[in-house]
């Protein structure tokens, strides 16, 4: 499923990238299917709609028509505007001066609070805290229990009380954790649904006793479409602190981190990545966006494009393709231009697609660069303006001046003459396709 | 105790966003049936999890049926997605399943972490002893934290036996032993819960395979039943989830839990249209009389609510 969703967002890029100019009907298309591929990653319909709508709003604008890669720009858009809503400042924890400092977990039947609130736990006495666990499921079969087994396995103490109500628990744990020298509770709460008035009233209560610091939202990273619902209700009830998002060594795309980002307007603040007590990590905006969106790292691909692409010198090319006199020196200038945004390999695993199809199998050899650029260099100027002057004796020349062979001149130039055949095409063909100049295989 | 009817009413009265207001709106709104109302209709669809494509496709059926019967009646719009929707999750009506075929009976409940495995074994023996059959636990997660513990509390409400092995035992041998044991006693249903883990852990998949490989060689055909729990509020990845859990055992149905709830668990539709696994049970609550027969009309009734 993963691999279908990153080949239907590799074909909405490529649709973008054929556009020399964007027209309003090419951008709707396109995020026609990018609401696709939002739904599919489970971003709530409304969120989805309204997240499109934002985007479609700037995608039209000058901005994406005056740069040299529309297309591009308008993934780029789409990513930007991803990390932004899902982005945050404010993603590590904040304490109070008070002893104890709270942190209260809450959330859905099965969402993973217990395990979570070993995971805080052990990060927080990294941090040089002294955190004391704090057991308020007394719903749950053998759920105190469970949070004992927790902390007995990183050795932090667990509080609780077999026949009091969670309130009280919860109470008395902040007493107890003063007189025991303890910094830090961790309220481990029982999971609940969010129209369980009663229940829902019980937290408000644990709520006004302790006052917690923090009050974090544990949900599930594979929930769907009623993550919405559940997020609204418990902010509203609690306006908690913080979202935690579970389960995020599987391969759900986890579109409900943007959905409950954008419903309660409160920071995500950790990933919680598997069932063992340290397997956890720190929310990064941008990681996201790319894993909701499927697609590899198509955008630090399209930022690094952009950051080393002179927008002068591609005109100046754009020209030059045009008319025809693309020459030597100009392949060299495009180079330099893709050596600058850094080792090949890692560009082309930046591409969506690239690593499953059509470049499977392709060495890319960085010093293949290195080599046709000394090729290149050792030649005169006229050569490298006329190629078609280049007969053996040059070559020779130029495979001793770079220190190559005469097989590997004899490539590039071949390679080169391809590469103007191809040009001539594609200015046939009317499309001009500039950015990433096409490659030469296998040099 | 309420019907099943009635919770899931219940459940979804309680939520302001209820769809049977927008539903209304949808029909009211206009008074003839077009292309707007389609679109509305196919993203409540999609507000249920169905998915977009199956979304699309219900909706495409719809259309269809629309032009066929030059149907306009608002009414009619609805008791025709509803029949659709129906059709689309049982193309045949399912055969009780036969526990007297098997002595004992063996199911084995799978899933992904935290769905409800270990409550619906509770749920499951209590209306599998209330039925009269001699019903038995295996604690074969021996992974999570107090994991025995938790089965060992809904043995003794539901009031069955449960072999508790040692906590990191290794599952296949707990199944083993639980088989033997199962034997021993005249047990007719036997039912093993198995520690959550995701599909995508190549380990812990392989370790399903050898739990019902152990089974099969001690009896024939075992485990007779492997029902994988669906938490309802599951998006979009509950197909994967499927996929992967299938390609590993053979699962025989869907549990579906957590309907108390506002989820629609419209991954369901998905999962029949794909892999044809059919839904047996839901979850309504965390008691032990939380749980109904898979019933598709009053499902589809939930979801359009
Ligand atoms: N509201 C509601 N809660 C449920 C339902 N079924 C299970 N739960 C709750 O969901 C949580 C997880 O249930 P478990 O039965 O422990 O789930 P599990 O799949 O065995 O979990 P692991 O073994 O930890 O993977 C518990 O808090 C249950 O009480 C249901 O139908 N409705
Ligand atoms: N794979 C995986 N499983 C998790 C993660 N967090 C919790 N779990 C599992 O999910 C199930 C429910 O977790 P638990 O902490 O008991 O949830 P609670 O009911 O919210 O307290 C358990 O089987 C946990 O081992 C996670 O990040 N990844
Ligand atoms: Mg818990
Ligand atoms: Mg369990």
């Amino acid at each position: 499923m993963f691999q279908e969703l990153t080949e239907k967002f590799d074909a909405v890029i490529r649709t973008l990238k054929g556009y020399g100019k964007l027209s309003d009907k090419n951008i709707a298309d396109s995020m026609r299917e990018i609401r696709r591929v939002l739904l599919e990653a489970d971003v709530n319909y409304l969120v989805a709609k309204n997240f499109i709508a934002d985007v479609q709003q700037r995608a039209i604008g000058q901005e994406v028509l005056k740069s040299i890669t529309p297309g591009q720009l308008v993934v780029k858009i789409i990513h930007d505007e991803l990390k932004k809503l899902m982005g945050d400042k404010d993603s590590r924890l904040n304490f109070s001066n008070r002893i104890p400092g709270a942190i209260m977990l809450t959330g859905l039947q099965g969402s993973g609070k217990t395990t979570f609130a070993g995971k805080l736990a052990l990060h927080l006495r990294k941090k040089g805290r002294n955190p004391l666990l704090v057991a308020a499921d007394i719903y749950r079969p053998a759920a105190i229990e469970q949070l004992k087994v927790v902390g007995k396995s990183i050795n932090i103490a667990t509080y609780s009380e077999e026949s009091q109500d969670p309130v009280t628990i919860c109470k008395n744990a902040v007493q107890y954790a003063r007189q025991n020298m303890k910094d830090t509770i961790i309220l481990d709460t029982a999971g609940r649904l969010h129209i369980d008035d009663e229940l829902m009233h019980e937290l408000e209560n644990i709520k006004a006793v302790v006052n917690p610091d923090e009050i974090l939202f544990v949900a599930d990273g594979m929930t769907g479409q009623d993550a919405v619902n559940t997020a609204k209700a418990f902010v509203e009830r609690l306006d908690f602190t913080g979202i935690v998002l579970t389960k995020m060594d599987g391969d759900a795309r986890g579109g409900a981190a943007l959905s409950i980002r954008a419903v309660t307007h409160k920071p995500i603040k950790f990933l919680s990545v598997g069932e063992k007590l340290d397997q956890l990590e720190i929310f990064y905006p941008d990681r996201m966006a790319s894993r909701i969106l499927g697609m590899g790292d198509v955008v630090s691909f399209v930022e690094k494009a952009q950051e080393s692409f002179d927008a002068e010198k591609a005109a100046r090319l754009e020209q030059k393709i045009f008319h025809q006199d693309f020459t030597l020196a100009d392949f060299l200038e495009q180079l330099q231009q893709i050596k600058k945004m850094g080792p090949l390999q890692d560009l082309l695993a930046m591409i969506p697609g690239m690593q499953n199809r059509a470049m499977k199998g392709i060495q890319v050899d960085d010093n293949a660069l290195i080599r046709v650029e000394a090729i290149i260099n050792s030649m005169t100027l006229k050569e490298r303006r006329l190629p078609n002057v280049m007969n053996a004796s040059r070559r020779k020349r130029v495979a001793q001046g770079s220190g190559t062979s005469v097989q590997d001149v004899n490539k590039v130039l071949n390679q080169f003459e391809m590469m103007r055949k191809m040009m001539k095409m594609m200015k046939k063909g009317g499309k001009m396709k500039l950015g990433i100049p096409g490659m030469p295989s296998g040099f | 105790m309420l019907s099943i009817t009635a919770k899931l009413k219940n459940g979804l009265a309680k939520t302001k966003a209820g769809l049977l207001g927008n539903l209304n709106q949808i029909i009211s709104k206009t008074r003839r049936i077009d292309e707007n109302t389609l679109a509305e209709l196919e993203e409540m669809l999609i507000l249920s999890d169905l998915g977009a494509d199956t979304a699309e496709q219900i909706i495409a059926q719809l259309r269809e049926k629309c032009k066929l019967e030059a149907m306009l009646e608002p009414d009619e719009i609805i008791r025709v997605l509803k029949e659709l929707l129906i059709k689309f999750l049982s193309s045949s009506p399912q055969a009780r399943t036969d526990f007297s075929q098997y002595k004992p009976f063996v199911i084995s409940i799978v899933g992904v972490n935290g769905t409800g495995k270990t409550t619906t074994i509770g749920k499951l023996a209590h209306k599998f002893s209330g039925q009269g059959h001699k019903v038995m636990l295996a604690a074969a997660d021996t992974f999570r934290a107090a994991a025995i513990d938790q089965l060992g509390e809904w043995a003794a409400r539901s009031g069955v036996d449960m072999i508790k092995p040692q906590i990191g035992a290794d599952p296949a041998s707990v199944a083993f032993d639980a088989v033997n044991a199962a034997i021993a006693r005249n047990v007719d249903i036997l039912l093993v819960d198995t520690a959550g883990r995701l599909h995508t852990k190549v380990n812990l998949m392989a370790e399903l395979e050898k739990i019902n490989r152990v089974l099969g060689r001690q009896l024939t055909n075992a485990p007779h039943e492997t029902l994988l729990v669906m938490d309802a509020t599951t998006g979009q990845n509950g197909l994967t989830q499927a996929k992967q859990f299938a390609r590993a055992v053979k699962v025989s149905g869907i549990v579906l839990t957590k309907l108390d709830g506002t989820a629609k668990g419209g991954i369901v539709f998905s999962i029949f249209r794909e892999l044809g696994i059919p839904v047996k049970y839901i979850g309504l609550g965390e008691k032990l009389d939380d749980l109904e027969e898979f019933d598709a009309g009053l499902f589809v009734e939930a979801l359009l609510q």
